[in-house]
């Protein structure tokens, strides 16, 4: 039950983080491998806010998301548009687009080790017992949970309920069509990927008030964030939130059944398990 | 009436809710070569892409001689002896053109590799009247020059079958002249040939039979004089009113 | 194809003489030159055989460092039992066997999921080997000890590069490797043309696999102590692909261009500025992206065809890299 309980809490978190990569792979069609470093420095504003100015990272979030947006936006305008422009086809963007952000991911790493060294850092924000059904539970848990479950939320409202949100499903599904429909192509997949790398941002906010992170940590997350989405289907946001939980599930129970030095394993063996039986994502009917 | 080389029973390939192909049923005799037509979207290219295998059928049968070849892997079906050219032109784009003639032979029936390779890709670049071209980078030639060397390609295979998706398509006008007396020639050396084609001339010129399909659905098969005056075709293509 | 190309005699010969060349090195001198000398090679040989899969795919592999490992491991547990012949050999069986795993759950797939599955594995490889050591061998590392030199470890080094090359040569004028140009190429053209193109990824993805596992053998004995840390180290793949996408992949010789200046740039930074060398990293996957597509070599013969064809004809020429991405 406990398992039950703090895989729950993890996998909130989790489905946040994939979220934005979610909107980056599947609508803006750049697979993100500096993900991870968006969380990261997310991780690290929160904590600096937190524990210089006194600011509720809850609240933090306000001013982490938006900069997260601007500067996601940024790289997509600056870096990544371009190699748009010039993919002959998708598997070149790919292999373009993954070669580009080890760059990025490299260059922040490198960058937030020389800002704040390879020291681990957490800070403590409502570290009080909160039960759940007379078990205690850390309370910046349950609120991290509570807040990731509140934007995905509106993340949710946003796609399925706007015209700005349903320009980004569309895109999603097919850029070519969408174009033909009076979509901006060019800029809504500008805007999915700053959209996205906003969430994972907000998804870093929250994990900084329950978890212990340093500044090489990020590819670990975008693994998993990749992983993720993978699981749920590529562009599914029913399916990657699913998958979250499914992994916040495994990871736990893997950490506390066996060997908490084992979660990649749990992660891998849950990667190959859909690689072999549902590569088309857990969700999804088989297509041709 | 010689015996059906590929027989299709009962095709069906659905596309989510959307049923691309619809039942389809239609043989083609050893030396033939028929037309498969019909408006826009409706279901020919799909029909071609379950014979060939690059699509799996949703349900239905397609035997090759007395092989089922339905729901094989491309590559599988290539060894069974189908070749085919694509609706939009695929070359190998970093390659010459030779080597794109190769890749058609080694690797189906004899495997033939080396010299011998050399030699029948040459003569097969000749046939398709690209003489000398042979080792011209297939990114350097014209739209038409590459449909040859595609052509090529599927003829180094020595395919018991054809296929040919819209491959008049994009020609101009002499040019199509000269790419019809081309499948006509390699058609009366005995090759049999299914052709999805727009160009109603080729059509008429070429074919000794049709199958038309119409919203997934066979509705004609039979000669092409026959097949293009039946009223159902005409109102297939221009709607209700000119029937 | 045919026979034996001139140019391809020409490069031969070369080869031989510049094998002969470098092989006098451990005879010259010893000490730092030597030990850097060491790195050159196993880098040659590790991104050379990383661009016998990855060039003619255009996968990119982030799996060097676990089949590194996985060599150096298998020295590492069964030197006292065996001779150095033999646990190369094991080494190379059990990093092919890796890769068929890897290859037959990804490679069927597209490039993304190979990328991702490579991009984690070196880090699950060393979990999994820590645990297995620490639950069943209670203790963290294994001791190394060998009559072997340095010079040794270059010779057996260089000598795995030289075959490196000749099995890449070989590849190169065969079926497999045309298979792989045109799966390169064009994918679905290649499974109609008779291509069963998942098996000949595999294939390619052991081949490759194998010599980076000899690469790991062979340097174990420079380690002395062998610990998970230190031989799945993950920033060996990052390396190979970096030296072998500067060099560029067309050639096969081509990232052999790109391993001597960057492994002499790392080498400077890295034991000053520890923390900046990810920088360099950084940037050198950038310029790769945007200044050199398709790596120095691919820019060399793209200038020279661009001089030959306005030259020759008066025509111009497609432009050199940026535009055209890896093509």
């Amino acid at each position: 039950m406990q398992i039950l309980v703090t895989g729950t809490l993890l996998g909130g978190t989790y489905a946040l983080i994939a979220l934005g990569l979610t909107l980056q792979y599947g609508a803006a069609r750049i697979m993100n491998l500096a993900n991870g470093e968006t969380l990261v420095a997310a991780c690290f504003v929160a904590f600096w806010l937190f524990s210089r100015l006194g600011v509720n990272p809850i609240l933090g979030m306000v001013i982490i998301a938006p900069a997260a947006l601007v500067l996601n936006w940024l790289i997509y305008a600056w870096l990544l548009r371009p190699l748009v422009r010039r993919a002959k086809n998708r598997g070149m963007l790919e292999v373009d687009s993954i070669l580009a952000t080890f760059g990025l991911l490299f260059l922040f790493q490198g960058l937030m080790l020389l800002t704040f060294g390879g020291a681990y850092f957490n800070y403590k924000f409502l570290a009080e017992p909160f039960s759940i059904l007379g078990t205690p539970y850390a309370l910046n848990r349950v609120v991290a949970f509570v807040a990731g479950v509140l934007v995905s939320s509106l993340l949710y409202l946003f796609l399925y309920h706007t015209r700005q949100g349903a320009a980004v499903r569309a895109i999603a599904v097919d850029p070519a069509s969408a174009q033909l429909v009076a979509i901006d192509v060019s800029r809504t997949a500008g805007f999915s990927f700053a959209l996205g790398g906003a969430l994972t941002a907000c998804g870093g906010t929250l994990l900084s008030t329950f978890y212990t992170f340093n500044a090489s940590m990020g590819v670990l997350f975008t693994m998993k964030a990749l992983i993720i989405v993978i699981m749920g289907g590529v562009g599914d946001i029913r399916g990657a939130t699913l998958a979250a939980f499914i992994l916040g599930l495994s990871e736990t129970a893997v950490a506390s059944l066996i060997d908490p030095g084992l979660t990649l394993a749990a992660t891998y063996a849950l990667f190959i398990l859909v690689l072999l039986f549902r590569p088309q994502g857990i969700l999804r009917r088989g297509a041709a | 009436m010689k015996p059906a080389l590929l027989s299709v029973v009962r095709m069906r390939k659905a596309f989510g809710g959307l049923v691309a192909v619809n039942d389809v049923s239609f043989d083609v005799s050893e030396g033939e070569l028929i037309g498969l037509i019909g408006p826009n979207g409706s279901g020919k290219t799909t029909m071609l892409n379950l014979i060939s295998g690059a699509l799996r059928p949703t349900s239905g049968e397609i035997r090759l001689g007395r092989n089922q070849i339905s729901g094989l892997a491309p590559e599988r079906i290539a060894k069974e002896g189908i070749a085919r050219t694509f609706q939009l032109v695929r070359v190998l784009p970093s390659m010459t053109a030779i080597e794109n003639v190769i890749a058609g032979t080694a690797f189906v029936g004899d495997r033939t590799w080396g010299a011998r390779a050399h030699t029948l890709a040459g003569a097969l670049l000749e046939r398709v009247g690209l003489t000398g071209r042979e080792n011209a980078p297939v990114s350097t030639m014209t739209y038409i020059d590459q449909k040859r060397v595609e052509l090529a390609r599927a003829l180094a295979a020595d395919p018991r079958l054809l296929l040919l998706d819209e491959w008049l398509a994009g020609l101009n006008p002499s040019e199509l002249l000269i790419g019809i007396d081309l499948i006509g020639e390699i058609s009366r050396e005995g090759r049999t040939i299914i052709m999805v084609e727009h160009v109603m001339d080729a059509i008429r010129t070429l074919c000794s039979r049709c199958v038309v399909m119409s919203s997934g659905v066979k509705i004609a098969d039979g000669t092409a004089s026959n097949v293009l005056a039946d009223p159902d075709v005409i109102r297939a293509y221009l709607g209700d009113d000119d029937a | 194809m045919t026979g034996i190309h001139r140019d391809e005699m020409l490069g031969l010969i070369c080869g031989g003489v510049a094998l002969a060349l470098l092989s006098l090195l451990p005879l010259l001198t010893e000490g730092f030159y030597l030990s850097f000398g060491v790195n050159l090679v196993l880098y040659a040989a590790l991104s050379t055989a990383w661009s016998l899969f990855s060039g003619p795919t255009r996968f990119v592999s982030l799996a060097s460092a676990a089949f590194f490992g996985i060599g150096t491991y298998s020295v590492a547990l069964w030197l006292d039992a065996l001779p150095f012949v033999v646990l190369i050999a094991i080494a190379a069986l059990a990093s092919a066997a890796l890769a068929a795993l890897i290859g037959a759950a990804t490679l069927r797939l597209s490039g993304v999921y190979f990328v991702i599955f490579t991009l984690g594995l070196t880090e699950l490889i060393r979990q999994i080997v820590s645990w297995s050591q620490s639950r069943f061998a209670h203790k963290m590392g294994l001791y190394v000890f060998t009559d072997f030199t340095e010079g040794d470890l270059y010779w057996m080094l260089l000598a795995l590069t030289a075959a490196t090359f000749s099995v890449g040569w070989l590849i190169n004028r065969s079926r497999l490797g045309f298979a792989l140009r045109i799966i390169g190429d064009d994918e679905t053209v290649a499974r109609h043309v008779g291509i069963a193109t998942a098996r000949a990824k595999i294939v390619l993805f052991m081949i490759s696999g194998a010599f980076a596992g000899i690469a790991g053998a062979i340097m174990a004995p420079r380690y002395a102590y062998i610990e998970p840390q230190a031989a799945f180290n993950p920033m060996i793949s990052f390396m190979v692909v970096i030296m072998a996408l500067l060099g560029g992949t067309r050639r096969l010789w081509g990232p052999l261009v790109g391993v001597v200046p960057f492994t002499v740039v790392m080498e400077l930074i890295a034991a000053r500025f520890p923390n900046e060398s990810l920088i360099v990293v950084g940037i050198a996957f950038l310029a790769i992206v945007y200044v050199l597509p398709s790596g120095v070599t691919g820019r060399i013969e793209c200038l020279r065809e661009r001089l030959r064809r306005s030259l020759g004809t008066g025509v111009d020429a497609p432009g050199c890299g940026k535009i055209e991405g890896r093509a």
